[in-house]
Parts: structure tokens; sequence; C-alpha cells
């Protein structure tokens, strides 16, 4: 019992700043990621959740390059890339198409502000940092701004909440009652540009995809419910981040190399982890329960759901 | 200009004759030529996140590689199978996305991993993730040619079903044709293409190489195999531009092939609306259902 409370609360946890500042900054984005990323699995744009994080590593080198904040860099990347794909791609298979195109036409210019950079300044580490990021070398004069940014996603989300669910399940009822899906795509663009660039600004954008993506995608194996779905994707990401913490403290002891492995690897295998475990245990449970024909299908449910709550 | 100078401008000293632009040459042409079959069913079958996702995920293995001395090949190929593995056992339905980004993340993961705990030295990183066309050895072209000339008679021999089955998921199946095991030929051929190229464009930029020219072609070509035909032109073309100009400028060629090839997609788009604004209808590919 001892041990394991020295493994989960390693001595001198707290007493490194470093490490309080990930806590706070890391709570902070793994909530944000989680709220829009039930939205993002409800309306199929892993895609684009995971593109948009991509790019913003190109805007954090431009930032780079030209001596601006790379939050800005984030930004403006990622909003010019949003807005692109939301423009070139209005179906479901060319916005498959559309944001690949973008993607990868940010990657290649990735590649000349990184070779710029590199060449620049005699360094190529530079570039890695920006791809892969780290939690904690978090600069915490930034954790204001963190804050702000996902208190602003959320907002949005709560703003357009009724309606989004609405027209992400039955983009043709929504139609029929008024609700432009256009604007509120642009809208829920907004929130996902906001929580993904934050995100990989801290943790890098392999992170910000790992915490958009596996929380959600977790808990809407469990429930059906759109709130409940939010409430137990943050739950979870909250769980994976802070475990994540610990366990890449607890690995500067380990082997082969007294300096610790990464924190995204612990919050990425989690996240694998978790929703494996998650989809496995429920498609037991219902087998188990009932005989009846399994409906798999996310959008259905919710559906049901979204219209019981307002169409009373 | 004299005319003398207008082909000294175009054929630099070197270009074809130096050993390391000569592999350049081989193995890019082999590397598009593939890209563009493998992509012209990429597009077809909405995949691009999955054309993303293998080659990213087959970058870990290139470092694990790296990290345990064995050739960057043997890992890139181990990985990017075991990423598209991973892909075809979780993916249901519409869930198809979240299983390819839990995979890529959990493989990037790793790479994160091998990298921090085995000193790889960033400038190897940095040519496995954007491209090292000019750092290609003479038996790094061999492989290429023997996994292209493989990717291409399993293509020409699985083609009709192939078609069949990215197109009209529901009457190839009535057909009688297996649709899992088609989706496995589909995601082989990715791997494949993907252990060909990371090593030539780098893991993010075979990804342009393989989604720009196809999607360009399937806006202009009506049948399915003069879109296939032309995004192997397309991404042949913008390749050889490509690393004629990083020959010349010495920037990375990765920047050259992706700009060509979103080029190219935006001159498709617009072309294509010129032409339904003439009032004609457009070509079968278009208006499949995917």
């Amino acid at each position: 019992m001892n041990y394991l409370w020295q493994w989960l609360w390693p001595p001198g946890l707290w007493a490194n700043s470093d490490v309080r500042t990930a806590f706070f900054i890391g709570t902070s984005v793994a909530i944000a990621g989680a709220v829009v990323g039930v939205f993002v699995i409800i309306r199929g744009q892993a895609f684009s959740g995971h593109a948009l994080g991509d790019v913003g590593a190109t805007g954090a080198a431009g930032a780079y390059l030209i001596g601006i904040s790379a939050l800005w860099g984030f930004l403006a990347a990622g909003f010019s890339s949003g807005i692109a794909m939301e423009s070139l791609g209005d179906r479901v298979r060319e916005r498959d198409i559309a944001t690949g195109v973008v993607l990868a036409f940010m990657l290649g210019l990735s590649a000349l502000l990184l070779y710029f950079i590199s060449t620049s300044t005699g360094t190529a580490g530079a570039p890695i940092a920006i791809l892969f990021g780290s939690l904690f070398t978090v600069n915490p004069a930034i954790t204001p701004e963190v804050f702000a940014l996902t208190a602003l996603s959320i907002l949005i989300i709560a703003l357009i909440y009724r309606p989004l669910l609405f027209s992400s399940v039955t983009a043709e009822v929504a139609r029929v009652r008024g609700v432009s899906a256009r604007l509120l795509g642009l809208m829920f663009m907004v929130a996902l540009v906001i929580a993904v660039e934050e995100s990989a600004l801290v943790v890098g954008a392999l992170l910000s995809t790992a915490l958009l993506i596996g929380p959600a995608a977790s808990a809407v194996q469990v429930t059906r419910k759109p709130t409940s779905a939010i409430f137990l994707a943050v739950l979870i990401a909250l769980g994976q981040i802070w475990l994540g913490i610990i366990l890449a403290y607890d690995s500067f002891f380990w082997p082969p190399v007294d300096r610790g492995w990464p924190v995204s690897f612990f919050i990425t295998s989690l996240a694998l982890l978790t929703y494996l475990t998650m989809r496995l245990g429920t498609s037991i449970w219902r087998h188990r329960r009932s005989r009846r024909p399994r409906t798999t299908s996310t959008s259905s449910l919710v559906a049901s759901d979204a219209q019981g709550g307002t169409l009373t | 200009m004299s005319s003398g100078s207008v082909l000294g401008f175009l054929f630099p000293p070197g270009i074809f004759t130096l050993a390391f632009m000569q592999n350049a040459w081989v193995a890019g042409t082999a590397v598009a030529v593939i890209s563009g079959i493998v992509g012209f069913f990429v597009v077809l079958r909405g995949s691009s996140f999955v054309a993303h996702a293998v080659p990213r995920g087959s970058f870990a293995g290139a470092a694990g590689a790296v990290l345990i001395g064995q050739s960057t090949l043997l890992g890139l190929a181990v990985f990017a199978l075991m990423s598209s593995l991973g892909i075809a056992v979780m993916r249901r339905g519409r869930e198809n996305t979240v299983a390819t980004a839990l995979v890529l993340v959990a493989a990037l993961g790793l790479g994160d991993f091998f990298l921090s705990i085995g000193n790889v030295y960033a400038p190897e990183v940095f040519s496995l993730l954007f491209g090292q066309i000019v750092g290609i050895s003479r038996q790094q072209v061999f492989w290429v040619l023997v996994i292209s000339l493989t990717i291409v008679a399993v293509v020409a021999f699985a083609y009709r079903p192939l078609l069949a089955q990215s197109v009209t998921p529901e009457t190839a199946q009535v057909r009688g044709l297996r649709p899992r095991l088609i989706d496995a030929i589909f995601l082989v051929l990715v791997s494949a293409a993907a252990t060909a190229t990371v090593p030539v464009a780098g893991a993010l930029l075979s990804f342009s190489l393989m989604v720009g020219p196809a999607a360009a072609a399937s806006l202009l070509g009506r049948r399915p195999a003069t879109a296939m035909a032309l995004g192997v032109g397309m991404a042949a073309l913008s390749l050889w531009i490509a690393l004629w100009l990083s020959y010349v400028t010495s920037w990375p060629i990765g920047f050259f092939v992706s700009s060509l090839c979103l080029l190219a997609y935006v001159v498709a788009r617009l072309f294509i609306t010129r032409r339904q604004g003439h009032g004609k209808v457009l070509g079968s590919l278009e208006g499949a259902p995917l």
C-alpha cells in the first residue's frame, strides 16, 4: 500500500515547479480538448482535428522567424487552414480531400520554414521541439492565455450547444427547423481551432490529437447521451493527463537512461488503452445483457437523445 | 539571353551526372508513379487520413530501427504494416477516422519515446520527416524499385475488384467480393507505398504526393483509368519540377512538391467550376457515392 502511494505520489512531485505548471496547463488543455472532442467524434471530424494540430507547427515556425509570440502563429495558421478546409469542402467526401490538400501544403510550407530556421540558427533541434513539444518545458507565463482560450472555446460550445448537436446529427431536420448548418459548422470550427491550437502550443501537435480524440472516443463508447459523454470525456482526459504526468515524473528513475520517458508516450498509450478497454468492455456487456440486434452507430442514438431533448 | 545560357539554366551542371542526383531521379520517379497509383484509390475511397497516418506512423519505426541499429527501411515497413493492421482491426463504419487517429497518436508516442531514449541525431530525424532526396543510396534505389514493381503488379492483378469495392461498396458485396479482404489489400498497398516513399520524400510529405495529384486528377479524369494515368503523370511532373527547383535553390524538396500539388488541385477545381458553369455534366468519378 505504502509502495503504491509512493508510486502515485512520489516525493517532491508537488515541490517541482515544472510539474505544477504541467498540471495546471495540462488540466486546462485536457478540459477544452475533451469538450470539443465529443462533437468532433459525433461530426466525424477527427481528420480535421488532427490536421489543425499539425498546421499549428507551421504557424509556430513562421512566428519564430518573424519574431512574434508562437501563440499568434498557432492561431493564425489554425484559422486560415480551418477556413480553407471549410470553404474547399462542403460535402463529406470533399471535406476529406480538402483537409488533405490543405494539410499537405501546410506541411510543405513548414518544411521550408523549418529549413530557414535551421540554416539561420544552425540547430535542427528547434523544429523537433516544435513538432513534438513537451509538457514539462512549458513557459509558465502563458498560463493565463491558456486558461482564457479554454474558457473561450467552452463558451462557444455552450452558446451553440443545442443547434450544433442538432445539425451534427441530422442535417436535414436541422435545416427544416431553420438552423444554418454552414454557420454552425463555421462557429464550431472556431471552437475547434482554439482548442486544438492551444493544446498544440503547449503539448505539441502529437498530444493535441491524443487529447482531442482519445477521451471523447472512449466516452462515446460508454454513453450515448451527449451531456454525459462530455462529462465522462472530461473525467477520462483529466485522469489520463494526471496519470501521464505522474508516470513521466516516476520514469526519471527508470532504465535505460536517467532522464525520463516522454510524457506524450504515456498519454498516447493511455489514450489507446482506455479506448480499447472501453470498447471491448461495452461490447461484452451489451452482448451479455440482451440478445436484440446491436446498434453500434453513434449517430442514431445521439440523434434520438437530441430530438427527445429539443422537440418536447 | 543566348540559347547556351538558357540551356545552362535549365540543366545546371551535375543535375544528371552526379551519382546522388541519378539516384534521386530514379527513386523519385518510381515513388511518384506509385504515389499516383495508390493515391487514386486513396482519393476514390476518401481515405486521405489513412494516407497521412500510415507514413507518419511508420516514422516511429524508422526511429526505432535507428535505436536498435537495424535498417530504417525495415523499421518503416514493420511500422507501416502494423499501423495499417491496427486501423483495419479497429475501424468500424463511421468510426473509421477515430481508429486512424488513435493508431496514429499511439505510433507517434512510441516514436517520441524512441527518439528521447535513443539520442537520435536531430538532422537525421528532420530528414526522415521532411525527406532527403539527395541522400539516397544505390541500395535504397534498388529497394524502392522492388517495392514499386510489387505495387504495380498487385494493382494490375486486383484492379477490377479494388475499383468496384471503392466506388460502390454495396454492389461489390452483392457481387461476391469480400470487402474486408479488399480493404486489407488497399491498406497493404498504402503501407508499401509509404515504406518506399518515406526515405525519399519524408514521413510528412509522402502524403502530399499521394493525395494532391490524385485529387486534382479525380476532378479532371472522366474514366477511372484516365484519372489514374493523369494522377501518375501529374505526380511525376511535380516531382521532376520540384527536384529541379530543389537542386537550383537547395531548399527542401517537400516544399516544392506540396506547393505544386496544391497548385494542381486548385487549378483543377477552378477548371471544373468553369466547365460546370458552361452547363456540362461532370464525369462518372465526380458523382460516385463514396
